[in-house]
């Protein structure tokens, strides 16, 4: 069965049509992107899955679950983490801080006015894990807001790691950054996918992202879905050179 | 790792100290024991303002509605229920927390300048009811016709009534048990999703936290502390009237936080303690005491955006 279905989904703003019949289905363990030229409705179509936003019409299928009008917080509980094109962190906070939050949140202490030595050992335990597997324990007491874009980043993905996620959305993971830290957003993602077997869609620009991670890929532009595929295919199909490929070579 | 820690717990030290022992330094700087727990009062209330206000991240402006009902809460409780000081206070905390709870969830889900506004609009009804409730709340001239009552345990009897002293030191140790609740809770996870929410809402909501919930929680923590603080101010004067309701008092009590600094757990009561003695101080001075408070606020929020505590401790650390 698939992790997650989309089905016809439609999302207005006024009279503008921002996401128009757009599905998509994602099987357990792939690695979606999501492309297309500047306004085409990616993050809006990200928005309507993550929660943040409510389609106007259309479905969601989460892990055979309708999940079309569930608040964000409770799509989080259901399994589904994501990110952010701006990055969404805790600037103030260390980067222990932030992960800590993540880490008691995603083990339900969220409520808790005290925790047990076992427990506060076992948090302790996760953030060094996730800390270790993204190269950020050398800056584990600095302040988020103080560090590079590609470490907040990394902070920001590894916060939405904490969450244990079965469907990790990330929106633009290497906006913004020089070549040395796309390729190591790149390299984190990667490992994700292929050590824990997480079932990811991202939505990118950086075509040479797209086509070394992706599994499959879908094309938006205008709003609609222009093709769908993997990465050959989407390579080869003229309709898109014509929308989209063809104007970054040109 | 032992001595930064051991730092850490140099501020607290300090601060106890120099409230435990407070009614034998002020008279030597000029002071009287009703200032000192005037200070500690309106203290524990900026600093449950500061709860919500410094470590969630919410501005509210009508917290005197729920100090106010906890002043009259406990003060009609005294005058036409019962004469015990401790049911008054207990009184006072219920009605003021419960008021707040039931409040909340018309209020929570605004932010910003709509959520003050709102807060300031529910503070002003408790007001008017105060108010235009004549024969109940004494109206315009306040409650008066009684006074807080000694305490009476079976084995002893403290003496809060003529004992200014005693007085002080009741209201120390329930300041004690509300800053001990109120700092555990900051340093427990709870704690820490409040201070998610005052860092980004937009993350704290999808890390999975149900941030308008949180923030019910935050304000209800809050207000009770506040109205725990009113019971025990009208205890203080033997007296409360409409004014403990006011939106200025709400003002205040904003005021206290910023000027002692609302990122840290004590500026508010620093705050507290550098306007009631500017007010007993100037106000015998002048009447125009509230424009000097003002240019000294001012002036702090210009030049020290952190408070008077968040200046101190830059110096410390540099």
């Amino acid at each position: 069965m698939s992790l997650l279905r989309v089905d016809n989904v439609f999302k207005h703003f006024g009279s503008l049509i921002a996401v128009s019949d757009v599905s998509m289905t994602v099987e357990p363990g792939e690695l979606r992107a999501v492309i297309g030229p500047n306004g085409a409705g990616k993050t809006t179509f990200f928005n309507t899955i993550s929660g943040f936003m409510v389609p106007t019409s259309g479905r969601i299928i989460f892990d055979g679950e309708d999940i079309t009008t569930v608040l964000p917080a409770r799509r989080v509980w259901r399994g589904i983490a994501r990110t952010f094109q701006i990055t969404e962190v805790f600037p103030e906070l260390s980067v222990r801080e932030n992960l800590r939050i993540a880490v008691e949140v995603a083990a339900g202490y969220r409520m808790s006015p005290w925790l047990s030595q076992e427990a506060d050992g076992e948090i302790r335990a996760r953030v060094t894990e996730l800390m270790d597997t993204s190269g950020l324990a050398d800056k584990a007491d600095r302040l988020v807001g103080e560090l590079a874009h590609g470490d907040q980043r990394a902070t920001e993905i590894m916060m939405a790691l904490a969450l244990k996620p079965r469907l990790l959305l990330l929106d633009e993971p290497t906006a913004g950054m020089g070549d040395q830290e796309t390729y190591d957003i790149t390299q984190l993602i990667r490992k994700l996918h292929r050590e824990q077997k997480l079932t990811i869609v991202l939505i990118e620009h950086d075509m040479r992202v797209v086509f070394h991670l992706a599994d499959r890929i879908m094309v938006l532009a205008e709003g609609k879905m222009l093709a769908e595929g993997t990465p050959k295919d989407i390579a080869a199909n003229e309709a898109v050179q014509a929308a989209y490929l063809g104007k970054t070579a040109a | 790792m032992n001595s930064p820690d051991l730092n850490k717990q140099i501020p607290n030290v300090v601060v106890w100290l120099l409230l435990l022992a407070m009614p034998y330094w002020l008279p030597a700087v000029g002071g009287y024991p009703e200032l000192g727990t005037r200070v500690v009062i309106l203290g524990l209330a900026a600093m449950s303002l500061n709860f919500l206000l410094g470590y969630t991240g919410v501005l509210s402006f009508g917290h005197a509605a729920y100090f106010g009902l906890g002043a009259y809460g406990a003060a009609m409780t005294i005058r036409y229920l019962v004469p015990s000081t401790g049911i008054g206070i207990l009184v006072g905390i219920l009605i003021g927390t419960i008021a707040a709870a039931i409040i909340g969830p018309l209020i929570i889900r605004l932010r910003g300048v709509y959520f003050a506004m709102v807060t300031i609009a529910f503070g002003q009804v408790f007001f008017f009811i105060a108010i235009r409730w004549n024969s109940v709340t004494g109206g315009d001239d306040g409650l008066t016709g009684w006074t807080r009552v000694p305490l009476h345990f079976g084995f002893t009897t403290i003496d809060i009534q003529n004992n200014p002293l005693a007085f002080y030191y009741l209201v120390l140790v329930l300041f004690a048990v509300a800053a001990g609740i109120m700092a555990w809770m900051l340093r427990s996870p709870f704690g820490r999703t409040l201070i998610a929410i005052r860092e980004n809402e937009r993350r704290a909501r999808f890390l999975g936290i149900p941030v308008d919930q949180h923030i019910w929680m935050s304000w209800v923590i809050s207000c009770c502390f506040v109205s725990l603080a009113g019971a025990l101010y009208a205890l203080l004067n033997n007296f409360v009237d409409p004014r403990a309701l006011y939106w200025t008092q709400s003002g205040d009590f904003v005021i206290m936080a910023v000027l002692g600094g609302m990122r840290s757990f004590w500026g508010p009561l620093i705050g507290a303690a550098i306007y009631v003695v500017l007010q007993d101080y100037l106000s015998s001075q002048t009447e125009n005491w509230q424009s000097f408070i003002g240019l000294f606020f001012v002036l702090v929020v210009l030049f020290f955006p952190r408070g008077v505590l968040g200046m101190i401790r830059r110096k410390v650390m540099s």
